[in-house]
């Protein structure tokens, strides 16, 4: 009996956490573990390792993750985001850095999420994040064009195929992936013909065992982590930025929540252990999580299957995985640039204000020219607390009255009196007016930083030089504090008003 | 605090938690709260495998779900607040009183943290609406809604009769001590014969534990009898409620962690699937 009630027990709750929704996840998790294959490969070959790097990647990450994530539905594997961050540490020092600094990027981001750093993603306005699709999608189209130079025109008629059948076949069934007739015509036509394009066997190894577990071979010294660490930290940071974005991507299209720092840590073990099984850092993705939705996709399970799909077609399928030509898998790239990029924040240039459009494109322009999306978000980042701050400090004005007998005058300050707004503070005073009384009016102000208190103290010093006697009055319980603290004219020699 | 809150779904045994509930609001008076939640994640979105993302994929995306997650909302209430008014109208001829109906949205659990701080008591079903995966099964909500609730949880039985004998599992746990405070205090219990049912070694603390609880509830005004019987707990207890027909079963609830639970396995699961009468379950940590 009681084996029966704890196997009813684990049944239960593996039914809430897993077994919801089998059909949909199994079936998501099969048509992603197909358009996994060609994205595996194309972003090991962006990073300029072989096709094994990424697929083992893929496996590992995709398995690892449905346990160890925070939001169920989500798939992550190899990425575009993070592949481009490795390419000059694979020209410089070869793969097995790669694999260190993937290790060293997952213990980076288990320490994000075990200090529960997950919130620091409420600096990251909606403009930065539309600006972090739109160069995540530029960066993905921009790997395919050494594809596509110096080539016959055999592979543009392909590509532009491939494309034609990526979109017009959904017209006839949507019960079949379309990316996959895409490479299974292509394949067919390109060995029937006898066409000269590449395949994917050209551009590296494939898989032949099943991943084994691996140290890296780099010696263990300060040298080591110093070239590593630069790299470990932009693919950690990336890799947490697209995963929680992807999160919040799929939160909004299933309306449930996720846990953000436990997507932070399972990112972390993800890329750690996969590190150790010859695998390149990865994080989620926003494609791959759209198009698990939109297959049904919702739980772990669809995940797991995912991984679990894709090492059973890579095991099996693995001598044919090599003759699929290269065009196929760059039309399916070309497909994913145009899924990521936002473009209704094209349309919404226009109706956008002005500091929203320049954060996105600053945003933009920052990864294009880094081929780092940490820099562009950074960039972001910092433009849009700067507009934030300037915003602000327009919402500051000062009113002033001079009293019946024409000695004393009162300036009533109001709004957010800050680094940003001290300047117009201290230009809102007329210090030549001979006054016996002045009084600054704080009740409709904040002080918030160091700027402001000395901005309050100067023009308190320049009254008073001037003669008069000055009060300050009705400053809150936060700015009194400040002001109490660091201000040189503490509330007791000028008078708080009190 | 004067209300008390049931939950109930389309399942065969939303009439007897209706009348459960409105037994106990008829007899101490408290309003009750009739909630039906509606369980969004249920929901099937329409299948499309094409696998292919097209211009502006996410938003195309998001108003196809969003579209079709709001016809199957409007469904779902006005198939909720259909049986929420038939379950209040029900409750009302029952005789309970000031009976509100709310219909929700989301996890059963949070409607339970909710709804719990300005409740007395919760009464669920043996059974809830998707627990339809094999016959003899709980709902797959009640062992979580009773570890999480922090006031006493009365699972309804298939069918309702007024309880005339109740008999409490008397362990001596802190669990149990919840129940005969509750008892003494309450209104819900007046009339109701009471038997303090001991199974297991007997012994001298045991048993004084057991005769100051009888006092209580003798002082309290009720009818008690206190009996040892030795045994393997559950089949004296559930032998015990089917020889003398007692209709109303007390008892602590999942004392044990999760971990050894999954184990061993868990007797409160165990005792509420196979007895026959309603059970009524007190937590240590409950208020």
């Amino acid at each position: 009996m009681a084996f029966h009630d704890a196997r009813q027990w684990a049944l239960r709750s593996l039914r809430e956490t897993w077994f919801f929704n089998v059909r949909g996840d199994l079936l998501a998790g099969l048509v992603v573990a197909l358009a996994l294959i060609p994205e595996a490969i194309a972003f090991s070959i962006i990073a300029g390792v072989d096709p094994k790097v990424g697929l083992y990647a893929s496996v590992s990450i995709a398995i690892l993750i449905a346990f160890t994530g925070g939001r169920p539905g989500m798939i992550s594997a190899a990425t575009a985001a993070t592949a481009v961050l490795m390419i000059t540490l694979v020209a410089d020092h070869g793969l097995q850095y790669l694999l260190a600094a993937t290790v060293l990027a997952g213990l980076l981001q288990i320490g994000v999420g075990v200090l529960r750093l997950g919130f620091l993603m409420r600096f990251v306005s909606r403009s930065v994040l539309t600006g972090f699709v739109n160069a995540l999608a530029i960066l993905i189209f921009m790997a395919q064009i050494p594809e596509l130079t110096g080539v016959t025109w055999v592979t543009y008629a392909m590509v532009a195929g491939g494309l034609a059948i990526i979109y017009l076949f959904p017209k006839l069934t949507t019960a079949v992936p379309s990316p996959l007739v895409c490479i299974l015509v292509l394949s067919a036509l390109s060995l029937l013909l006898g066409l000269d394009v590449r395949t994917v066997g050209d551009m590296g190894a494939l898989p032949d065992t099943l991943p084994v577990f691996l140290l890296p071979d780099v010696p263990l010294n300060l040298e080591t982590l110093q070239i590593i660490f630069p790299y470990a930290a932009a693919v950690a940071a990336v890799g947490l930025l697209e995963s929680l974005l992807t999160a919040q991507i799929v939160d909004d299209l299933t309306d449930t929540p996720s846990d953000r720092n436990r997507e932070c840590v399972g990112q972390g073990v993800a890329n750690t252990v996969t590190g150790f099984f010859g695998g390149m850092a990865g994080c989620a993705m926003i494609g791959q999580s759209m198009i698990n939705v939109k297959s049904g996709g919702r739980g772990r399970l669809s995940c797991l299957a995912a991984g679990l799909f894709l090492l059973f077609l890579i095991m099996v399928l693995g001598d044919a995985v090599a003759m699929i030509p290269m065009p196929a898998l760059v039309a399916i790239m070309i497909m994913v640039s145009i899924g990521t990029f936002s473009w209704s924040s094209v349309k919404a240039l226009r109706t956008y204000p002005l500091s929203s459009n320049l954060v996105m494109i600053a945003t933009v322009a920052g990864v294009i020219v880094t081929h780092n999306l940490a820099v562009g978000v950074l960039i972001g980042v910092i433009l849009s607390g700067v507009f934030f701050a300037w915003k602000v400090s327009n919402l500051f004005t000062v009113t002033s009255s001079l009293s019946d007998d024409e000695r004393a005058r009162t300036y009533a300050i109001e709004g957010q009196l800050f680094f940003a707004s001290a300047e117009d503070f201290m230009k809102s005073f007329d210090f030549r007016e001979a006054l016996t009384e002045v009084t600054l009016d704080l009740s409709n102000a904040h002080v918030w930083d160091i700027s402001a208190v000395q901005a309050v103290d100067l023009a308190v010093i320049k009254f008073e030089r001037e003669g008069a006697t000055v009060t300050l009055v009705g400053m809150n319980k936060a700015s009194e504090t400040l002001m109490d603290r660091l201000g040189a004219k503490d509330g007791d020699a000028v008078g708080t008003g009190h | 605090m004067t209300r008390i809150t049931a939950f109930i779904d389309a399942s065969a045994y939303t009439e007897s938690v209706t009348d459960h509930a409105a037994w106990v609001s008829r007899t101490t008076g408290y309003g009750l709260d009739l909630v039906h939640v509606v369980d969004h994640r249920r929901r099937t979105a329409p299948l499309d495998f094409t696998g292919n993302l097209a211009l502006g994929a996410r938003s195309t995306l998001m108003d196809t779900l969003t579209k079709h997650d709001a016809e199957a909302s409007r469904l779902a209430r006005e198939a909720g607040a259909a049986v929420l008014d038939a379950a209040k109208a029900h409750a009302e001829a029952a005789g309970a009183v000031d009976v509100h109906a709310k219909l929700r949205t989301g996890e059963m659990l949070e409607a339970v943290k909710d709804f719990e701080t300005g409740s007395r008591l919760l009464v669920v079903g043996k059974r809830g609406g998707h627990a339809d995966f094999a016959a003899g099964h709980l709902g797959s909500n009640l062992e979580r809604v009773v570890r999480a609730a922090h006031r006493p949880v009365l699972v309804a039985s298939r069918a309702f009769t007024q309880p005339s004998h109740a008999v409490i599992a008397f362990d001596g746990g802190a669990s149990v001590g919840k129940a005969i405070s509750h008892i003494a205090d309450g209104a819900l219990f007046s009339g109701v014969k009471l038997t303090l049912l001991n199974a297991g070694r007997r012994d001298d603390g045991l048993e004084r534990e057991m005769d100051a609880a009888a006092k209580l509830l003798k002082e309290a005004g009720h009818q008690v009898e206190t009996v040892f019987a030795g045994g393997e707990p559950e089949k004296v207890i559930l032998g015990h409620v089917a020889d003398t027909g007692a209709d109303l079963l007390i008892m602590g609830a999942y004392g044990h962690s999760r971990i050894r639970t999954l184990i061993i396995g868990s007797t409160t699961t165990e005792m509420v699937r196979s007895c026959r009468i309603p059970v009524m379950l007190f937590r240590p940590d409950m208020g």
